[in-house]
């Protein structure tokens, strides 16, 4: 229906651009038209909207040069670039463990899964077992980063709406979820939690209660959280409809994650290609038809149960024994080409890499999701409103440090 | 002293209080409740329990550089703060505070003039200040500033419509427009507006939360969108113009309110013999507490909605707003002309309104009830794992 909108919009400017040129070129034949453009009360003048880098809704440093006739966008282009730290390049001239830190500054505010992928792409490289305690382990702290990391994407891209309140409760169990981090690894945000076949750290004592008692709270926490946005008119009236993308176009620009999903793909690579333990676990992959803003923002919501969900199974099976596997004291991979990618709270995330055979890789590649995911929003973008573009910004759930690099 | 005299005292006491309430009580206020509503501590630290933090902003906004762009076009930057705030302070001339009091031997009225036209006053002086936005907005040579300008043109356009329309069926019950003899009449009828004009009092308040531009429709500034808007390029005392504006708007919208739909100074229950110990509370408080009221609504709506879009508000004017209001006057005037004496209507409009309310109330819970059923019900897990 949307879709037909856009379109129809779409339809209507190229009229309007074509009405124009003929228009102007018919006085240029005349020559009444002093200039290109002949001014009347009803003319509309396109107005170039420098849309960031320092704007309160870009979600860090991201740059849109927007053609807007009056409210309306007529094309967004995203400038991205300011957030560039040439992290691909620092992969190369430091040895493998040396990588993993500089992995947490790609999505910042998940780095667990960032660890994750970048030790899976390295350890399928060395073909290293990991023991079954260090697979629960990183399991359930990737599946606390997807906790926190929405919690900031609702909180964000509350606020962005207009809705200031939901943004507090958010980050009020964020907060919880870092203290469980910075009790396990002693930081918040750069955890640098993984390391190459396993793990640098056990459990320390009491840590699980502490997660299982978070983890009860937790429903009730989120219904606070659907009673504030999820029937309410105004937030219905703001999403529906808006930012509509369908499952085919999502395949086409390689979208992944909840964008994905809300369109009406089950596609989750815990599901599609399991990794760790994820086969074991019994946990559904939210989906919604409309692909519009709202269904992303439902999806994400479950996906968050789905997570409380898993980490409560990852609990119950945890059983004493080893965190590390064999791996050798340099790592020094063959000289192979692996691609190792996991389900990150944005999507697909991805390690390519390209060993020589020395103890630094030759190459390594980084698949992010939020970059990916960007694409999109120039498309999504067409025909909305300014009001609009903010909302569609928070739905991609983008982080600039992994859009950059 | 002659009643001259105590006019100039009353005109100092206004311009001198008010912005003085609206620094240290109201947005205090606000962002004590705000902190509370969303479980954090707000400002605690300038005075006891944060008390002293209007001087404390006071101070910085007055010490601040004041910047106009270069390329603004200076005369109208100076001039819309001004333009923002004089109208809202001129406004408050006519509201009737309490009934007048003896002091010494003259009877002092507690509002500083009783204009037979008060409420086409109020509607005219307030709808200046939005010029104070609309300018500003303009003269800064900001795309955001402009933009949020003409969010503010258009909602202005939009609402002052409804708004004048919904007093209009109030004017029907007192058949006056000053102020002053809307309260007299409805202390006369004992029933409060807000009963046989439950449709316009929504009306009214909806336009006036629009009208002075605080959520759900603060479009003219939409931190998250104009980054502030009307107001990015401006700084320091201007820029406290702007936000004493807004907030006196906010307390004019609320007066007005008060006065016309709940019987402005008036206790409640005046002949409920148990209640009549609401008697000692002189007038005056009733009538704070009752703009309190109002603006806690104001503080509570803005920690409650998200932000409506600039075309779903004009939408909200004029497709729905503007129709009920029509709608509404013709059924007051009915209802006043089709039964005998004044009253006699009135009040069995109140009680159809109020059958109507409740019946609309428990019904969006219903409803609410069963869309969060079937959300659930679709959604594709058992919640417990």
């Amino acid at each position: 229906m949307t879709d037909e909108k856009i379109s129809q919009a779409e339809k209507d400017e190229a009229a309007y651009f074509a009405e124009r040129a003929q228009a102007g070129a018919a006085a240029a034949r005349s020559g009444t038209a002093a200039s290109p453009e002949a001014h009347t009360l009803f003319d509309v003048q396109e107005m170039e909207l420098n849309f960031g880098p320092q704007h309160p809704s870009t979600h860090g440093v991201l740059r849109l040069v927007l053609k807007v006739d009056g409210e309306k966008i007529l094309e967004a282009k995203p400038d991205i670039g300011y957030l560039h730290r040439g992290t691909e390049k620092l992969f190369e001239t430091e040895t493998y463990p040396m990588g993993i830190p500089h992995t947490d500054r790609l999505d910042y505010v998940a780095a667990a899964t960032n660890n994750h992928a970048f030790c899976l792409a390295v350890e399928k490289l060395l073909g290293v077992e990991i023991p079954r305690r260090a697979q629960l382990i990183r399991v359930i702290l990737d599946e606390l980063q997807r906790l926190s990391s929405h919690l900031v994407w609702l909180g964000t891209s509350g606020i962005d709406l207009g809705a200031v309140t939901p943004f507090w409760y958010a980050f009020r169990e964020r907060e919880q979820i870092l203290d469980f981090f910075e009790e396990y690894c002693g930081a918040r945000l750069t955890l640098n939690c993984m390391r190459i076949g396993g793990l640098p750290f056990d459990l320390t004592a009491g840590w699980t209660e502490r997660v299982s008692e978070f983890l009860a709270d937790l429903p009730a926490r989120i219904d606070d959280y659907e009673q504030l946005l999820t029937d309410n008119r105004i937030w219905k009236k703001r999403t529906v409809g808006v930012g509509v993308i369908s499952a085919e176009e999502c395949v086409e620009w390689g979208l992944t994650g909840p964008i994905i999903r809300g369109s009406g793909l089950a596609w989750d690579l815990r599901r599609a290609q399991p990794y760790e333990c994820y086969e074991e676990l019994d946990f559904v992959v939210p989906t919604r038809q409309n692909g519009d803003t709202y269904d992303r923002y439902i999806v994400r919501v479950q996906e968050m149960r789905q997570s409380a969900r898993i980490l409560r199974q990852c609990l119950e099976k945890l059983e004493p024994g080893e965190i590390r596997g064999k791996v050798p004291r340099v790592i020094k991979p063959p000289a192979e080409e692996v691609y190792a990618s996991i389900e990150s709270p944005k999507g697909e995330l991805g390690f390519y890499c390209v060993s020589n055979g020395t103890n630094k890789p030759y190459r390594m590649h980084v698949r992010p999701p939020s970059f990916i995911n960007l694409q999109a929003l120039p498309r999504l973008a067409k025909g909305h409103l300014v009001s609009d573009l903010v909302a569609l910004i928070g739905t991609i759930d983008i982080v600039l440090g992994e859009v950059d690099r | 002293m002659s009643a001259d005299v105590w006019t100039y005292v009353k005109v100092v006491l206004l311009v001198a209080t008010v912005p003085a309430i609206v620094g240290f009580v109201i947005v205090l206020a606000e962002r004590r409740i705000m902190a509370f509503m969303q479980v954090r501590l707000g400002p605690n630290r300038v005075g006891p329990q944060g008390t002293l933090q209007g001087l404390a902003d006071l101070v910085k906004l007055v010490t601040k550089e004041d910047i106009t762009p270069a390329k603004a076009e200076k005369a109208v930057h100076f001039l819309a703060p001004v333009l923002a705030v004089i109208p809202a302070l001129t406004a408050l001339a006519v509201i009737p505070f309490g009934p007048p009091v003896r002091i010494g031997k003259t009877m002092v009225p507690l509002w500083v003039a009783d204009v037979n036209i008060g409420l086409l006053f109020l509607l005219a002086v307030t709808s200046i200040g939005v010029y104070g936005i609309i300018l500003g907005g303009w003269s800064s040579n900001n795309k955001y500033s402009l933009l949020g300008g003409l969010r503010s043109a258009a909602q202005l356009v939009s609402y002052e419509v409804p708004m004048g329309l919904s007093l209009v069926s109030v004017l029907l019950m007192t058949r006056s427009l000053s102020l002053v003899a809307i309260v007299r009449r409805q202390e006369a009828m004992e029933l409060w507006f807000i009963f046989p004009g439950l449709v316009a009092f929504f009306i009214y308040f909806v336009s006036g939360v629009a009208e002075s531009n605080r959520n759900p429709f603060d479009l003219p500034e939409a931190e998250s969108e104009l980054v502030s808007g009307f107001n990015t390029e401006y700084s320091g005392v201007k820029f406290a113009f702007f936000f004493l504006g807004e907030y006196t708007a906010m307390i004019i919208i609320s007066c007005v309110a008060v006065t016309v739909f709940l019987g402005g100074w008036l206790q409640p229950f005046p002949n409920v013999a148990a209640l009549k110990f609401l008697g000692i509370v002189p007038p005056f408080v009733w009538f704070l507490g009752k703009v309190g009221a109002f603006i806690f609504c104001y503080i509570w709506f803005r920690s409650t909605f998200p932000r409506y879009r600039f075309d779903q508000l004009m939408a909200l004017g004029w497709k729905w707003l503007i129709p009920m209001a029509l709608a509404n006057i013709v059924v007051v005037a009915f209802a006043i002309l089709l039964t005998p004496g004044r009253t006699t209507g009135l009040v069995w409009l109140a009680w159809i309104f109020g059958g109507l309310f409740v019946a609309m109330f428990l019904l969006s819970k219903l409803r609410q009830k069963l869309t969060r059923r079937e959300r659930l019900a679709a959604e594709p897990h058992p919640v417990e794992g």
